[in-house]
C-alpha cells in the first residue's frame, strides 16, 4: 500500500527516481530542478541506489553523455530546467533521432532574456518539435506518477523515443503537498527491467550510432520515428490503465474538469489548471456552465480527441504559459485551433498568454476569461483572438 | 608491456578499408594505428566527433568500424563516451555484462582543441577509463581548411587567407597535450607517424591500458589542407619531428618525459618548405616571419625540455 507524505515536487520526482534505480544519471544544476540531481546524489552517497551518477560539466555533456549510456544499454535519465535545456537543444534531437528512451524531469522554467528563474513553458514548449514525448503535471502528485509511467511509454518496443515529465518550477517543484507514494516494491515491478534489444555492449553483435545519412535516407529516418511517435496515445492510455492498478489513480491523454455539459471552456497546461478548477466551481455556483480540459499528453499532441472533448461548447479560451512571438498567440493555442478546425469545430476560439517568467494567475483573473468568452459568444465573434492576461497596468 | 613490431602489424585491422577518407589521410593512418593498442579479444567502444572521420566511415547504411561505434554530435565526443563508459561500470557492477571493454575516441583538432574543448576537459577531469585520441591536423579541414586553435602561425587557411593585409594566422597554436596534462590525467602523450611506428604504437597500448583517463595527441597531416604530394607525410612528419616543431613526449602520472632529442636539430624551414600552406614565407621580404617562427619552435622546445627535466 502507499504511503501519505508532505514533499516538494522535486523531491517526489527524486523519490520516483530512487524507487527506479536508474543504470546512470548525467546532470548539472539549474534552478529550479537542483533539488532533483541533490537528492539523488544523496541516495547514491548513501547506498540507496547503485546508479552511476556522473557530474557532468554542462548540460550539453548531461544529455551527451545520457546519449552514450543509453545507446550502451543502460536505463538512463537526467534533470533540467530552461537555458539548460536550451544549451541540449542539439542533443535534444540527436537523442530522439536515435531513438533512445532517456526518461528527463524538466522542471519548467522561462528562457533568457530577461534572465528569470521562474515558471513558464518556454523552455519545453521550444523543444516541442524535437522528437520527445512531453507530459505535463497540474502537481506534486502528477509528476510523481507522471515519472514512474515515464519508462514503460517510452520503452516500448512500438515507441522507443525519449520521454520529458513536464511540472511548473517553483510553483510545484518547491511547495509541499500532501502525497501519496507507492511502495518501492510495486514502483520496480511496474517499471521492471531494461533490455534493450540493440546496444553498444551486446557481446552478440557490434552496433554502430550516428550515422551521417545523406537524402537517400534521412526522410525515411524521420518518417520512422513519426511512426513511432503516433503510436505514444495508446501506449499512454495502456501505461495509465496498469498505472491505475497499483496506485487507483487514473489518467489519460487529458483531464476534463466539469465539461461535458460546459458552454465555455479553458484548455490550460500545467499548476494554473488548479487555480482554473477553482474559477470553474465558482462560476458553476452561479451557474455558468464552465468547464475545464487540462492537456497531459502535449507530445504527440492528441487533437482529434481534443476537438471531440470541445465539440459541443460555444467558445474555448486556450491558455498558453509560452509566448511564440508569431504575432497570432502561443503554441498551445495553434495547435487547439489547428485540431477545432480540422474537425470543423464552429465554437469561437481565443488564446491568452498569461504567467509568462512566474507571473501569477488568480482565481478571479480565469473568472474574468470566462466572462469575456460569454460576451463573446453572446456578439457571435472574436475581435481580438490574441490577448495578454495579467499585465501590468 | 614488450613490443614486436611484427606482432603488432599482424593484427587484424579494425578499421576497415572502403571507406571515403582522401588517399594519403593522416586521420586514417592514426586510426588504425591506435587500434593496433588494443589486445586481441578484448573489445571496444569507438566514439568519434564529427568530422571528416566520421562522415566517411559511417555513411548510413555502411559502417567501416569493425567495433561498436557511436558519433553524437560536433563538440561532444568526451562526454558522449563517459556516457558509455559509465554504462559499462554500471551493467558490469549489476553483472549484466562480462566482457572486457575499452573506450576509445576520435576528434579532430576542430571537435578537440576548440568546440569540444569543454566536454572534453569535463571527461579528464572526471577521469573516465577512456582514450581521448586527437588527430591534429591543424584546420578544420572537412569543412574546408579553415583555421583552429591547432593551425601553426602563419599558415595559409581559408579563414586565414594570406593577402596583401596577411601573412595568414596572426596567432601561434595552443598546447593542448600541456592544458590535458596539466588536468591530471594518468596518462599523455604526443606522438606523430615516426620511422617504424613503434612510438604511436606503445603510447597507444599505454593509453588504453592504463587505468583512467588518457589523451594521445597526433599530428595527422592533411595533404589537401597543407598541400604536399601525397606520398610525402612520412617525410613531413620526420621534418616535423627533426625540427623540434612536434617533439614527441609523454606524461605518465604527473611525470614528463621527452621520447626523443634530435641530435641535429633540423631548420624550422625545411618543415615548412614542404608545405604549400607556408609558402609566403619562403618570399624575399618574409625572412623575418621564418625567424619568428624559430624563434616560437626553440621557446616551446626549452619549456618542454625544462618540465621533461623535473
Amino acid at each position: 500500500m502507499g504511503k501519505r507524505d508532505r514533499l516538494s515536487g522535486n523531491e517526489a520526482v527524486a523519490i520516483a527516481m530512487r524507487q527506479i534505480n536508474p543504470d546512470v544519471m548525467p546532470a548539472f544544476p539549474i534552478t529550479p530542478s537542483t533539488e532533483i540531481p541533490q537528492y539523488f546524489s544523496s541516495f547514491v552517497a548513501n547506498g540507496q541506489v547503485d546508479t552511476e551518477f556522473i557530474p557532468v560539466e554542462s548540460e550539453h555533456s548531461a544529455m551527451s553523455a545520457a546519449i552514450g549510456a543509453e545507446a550502451a544499454g543502460a536505463r538512463t535519465l537526467t534533470a533540467t530546467s530552461s537555458c539548460g535545456m536550451a544549451l541540449m537543444w542539439e542533443e535534444l534531437y540527436v537523442a530522439a533521432s536515435n531513438r533512445l528512451p532517456i526518461a528527463m524531469a524538466l522542471v519548467n522554467r522561462a528562457l533568457s532574456g530577461p534572465i528569470n528563474i521562474n515558471c513558464d513553458h518556454s523552455d519545453s514548449m521550444g523543444a516541442r518539435d524535437a522528437g520527445w514525448i512531453q507530459i505535463y503535471a497540474e502537481n506534486n502528485q502528477e509528476a510523481y506518477d507522471n515519472f514512474i509511467q515515464a519508462y514503460p511509454i517510452a520503452e516500448n518496443a512500438k515507441v522507443r523515443l525519449p520521454i520529458m515529465i513536464c511540472q511548473d518550477g517553483f510553483i510545484t517543484s518547491h511547495a509541499v503537498e500532501n502525497i501519496e507514494l507507492l511502495d518501492d516494491g510495486d514502483v520496480r515491478a511496474f517499471v521492471g527491467d531494461y533490455n534493450p534489444q540493440h546496444y553498444l555492449l551486446n557481446k552478440q553483435e557490434t552496433m554502430a550510432v550516428g550515422p551521417y545519412a545523406v537524402s537517400s535516407y534521412y526522410m525515411e529516418a524521420k518518417k520512422q520515428h513519426a511512426n513511432a511517435m503516433a503510436e505514444v496515445k495508446q501506449v499512454a492510455l495502456d501505461v495509465a490503465k496498469e498505472f491505475a492498478k497499483i496506485s487507483g489513480r487514473e489518467y489519460g491523454l487529458f483531464e476534463e474538469y466539469r465539461l461535458d455539459d460546459a458552454d465555455f471552456a479553458l484548455v490550460i497546461i500545467g499548476s494554473a489548471a488548479g487555480t482554473a478548477k477553482d474559477a470553474v466551481d465558482a462560476l458553476r455556483e452561479k451557474g455558468v456552465k464552465a468547464g475545464l480540459l487540462k492537456i497531459r499528453l502535449f507530445r504527440p499532441f492528441p487533437a482529434e480527441e481534443i476537438a471531440q472533448a470541445l465539440a459541443h461548447v460555444k467558445a474555448v479560451a486556450i491558455m498558453d504559459r509560452a509566448e511564440s512571438l508569431s504575432s497570432q498567440g502561443g503554441p498551445l493555442g495553434a495547435e487547439v485551433m489547428a485540431a477545432l478546425y480540422r474537425a470543423r469545430s464552429q465554437a469561437l476560439a481565443v488564446n491568452y498568454i498569461y504567467g509568462l517568467g512566474g507571473r501569477d494567475v488568480r482565481v478571479d483573473q480565469i473568472e474574468d476569461v470566462f466572462g469575456q468568452l460569454e460576451k463573446d459568444a453572446a456578439a457571435g465573434q472574436i475581435a481580438d483572438a490574441y490577448r495578454y492576461l495579467g499585465l501590468r497596468a | 608491456m614488450g613490443y614486436n613490431f611484427k606482432d603488432t602489424m599482424n593484427k587484424p585491422e579494425r578499421l576497415a578499408g572502403g571507406h571515403r577518407m582522401c588517399a594519403g589521410c593522416g586521420g586514417t593512418i592514426a586510426a588504425r594505428n591506435v587500434l593496433r593498442g588494443l589486445h586481441e579479444g578484448d573489445r571496444a567502444v569507438i566514439g568519434n566527433a564529427t568530422g571528416c572521420m566520421e562522415v566517411s566511415t559511417f555513411m548510413y547504411p555502411y559502417t567501416a568500424w569493425e567495433d561498436s561505434y557511436i558519433h553524437n554530435a560536433f563538440e561532444n565526443a568526451g562526454a558522449t563516451l563517459s556516457g558509455v563508459e559509465t554504462a559499462y561500470r554500471v551493467l558490469k557492477k549489476r553483472g549484466k555484462i562480462d566482457d572486457t571493454y575499452k573506450f576509445i575516441t576520435f576528434g579532430g583538432d576542430g571537435g578537440t582543441y576548440d568546440i569540444g574543448l569543454q566536454s572534453l576537459s569535463g571527461a579528464m577531469e572526471r577521469n573516465h577509463d577512456m582514450v581521448y585520441v586527437c588527430y591534429d591536423n591543424g584546420a578544420y579541414m572537412n569543412t574546408g581548411i579553415q583555421r583552429s586553435s591547432a593551425t601553426p602561425m602563419y599558415a595559409n587557411t581559408t579563414t586565414t587567407p594570406v593577402g596583401s593585409e596577411s601573412n595568414g594566422k596572426p596567432q601561434n597554436r595552443k598546447d593542448l597535450a600541456a592544458i590535458i596534462a596539466e588536468h591530471d590525467v594518468p596518462y599523455v602523450a604526443q606522438t606523430t607517424f615516426w620511422k617504424n611506428f613503434k612510438d604511436l604504437h606503445v603510447k597507444s597500448e599505454k593509453a588504453i591500458y592504463t587505468e583512467g583517463a588518457a589523451f594521445l595527441n597526433i599530428m595527422a597531416p592533411c595533404p589537401r589542407g597543407w598541400q604536399y604530394p601525397t606520398a610525402d607525410i612520412m617525410e613531413i612528419c620526420r621534418l616535423g619531428v627533426e625540427t623540434n616543431y612536434w617533439p614527441l613526449f609523454e606524461v605518465e602520472h604527473g611525470k614528463w618525459t621527452l621520447n626523443y632529442e634530435p641530435k641535429k636539430k633540423l631548420p624550422i624551414e625545411d618543415f615548412l618548405v614542404k608545405q604549400g600552406r607556408f609558402k609566403h614565407l619562403f618570399k624575399k621580404e618574409n625572412e623575418y616571419l621564418i625567424e619568428a617562427f624559430q624563434k616560437e619552435v626553440d621557446r616551446r622546445w626549452d619549456d618542454l625540455v625544462y618540465r621533461c627535466s623535473r
